[in-house]
């Protein structure tokens, strides 16, 4: 089974009861709005009991098409990484 | 930024009085969490998907005495950033 944004709305709309489904779509999107804001202007995101989110920068390199093989520049380029709290690391290998 | 600060955020933009931002906010990462511990995966638009990925075991030694000791399979949260973050984390576009 796999979890979407749609049953995270749902969730959210449950748990407010009182908000309009078309609020509760809003809120849901300001969450990882926020989180994405962040990260674009390079600002770590830590959510404790959760895990962190930040920006890491990657130098050029040469790579190799894994097709052709053939050589070919990777761009420095920033991507996001992700390291899972303590608790969710447990949470998750719990079961 | 902090969860607290998300949560005050959070009330800035859509009016939510803070205990309900912080439900709000709580609620969403233990759903994450939640779903995560299940072995589900949880695919967000624009921002990215959570997996869990699992780690073999392996036989590893007791460095002080060199005894063999098991290392069971370990699971471990991942998460790989969808391709808007990825976009607007590079400023393209």
């Amino acid at each position: 089974m796999t979890k979407t944004k749609h049953d995270l709305i749902e969730f959210v709309y449950d748990t407010l009861q009182i908000y309009s489904k078309r609020d509760v779509i809003a809120i849901v999107e300001t969450f990882f709005e926020l989180i994405k804001n962040s990260l674009e202007e390079g600002e770590e995101v830590t959510l404790s009991g959760f895990g962190k989110f930040r920006v890491i920068e990657k130098a050029q390199r040469m790579g190799r098409n894994p097709k052709t093989g053939d050589k070919a520049v990777i761009p420095a380029r920033r991507v996001v990484a992700f390291k899972p709290s303590m608790i969710l690391r447990q949470k998750v290998n719990r079961g | 930024m902090k969860k607290s600060d998300l949560i005050l955020r959070m009330m800035e933009k859509t009016s939510l009085p803070k205990e309900k931002a912080a439900l709000v906010v709580n609620g969403i990462l233990d759903e994450i969490a939640d779903a995560l511990a299940k072995g589900e995966r949880v695919e967000i638009r624009n921002f990215g998907n959570f997996t869990v990925r699992t780690r073999k075991g392996h036989i590893g030694r007791n460095p002080k005495t060199g005894e063999p000791v098991k290392v069971p399979d370990k699971k471990t949260p991942h998460f790989k950033a969808g391709r808007g973050l990825q976009k607007r984390v590079n400023h393209d576009q």
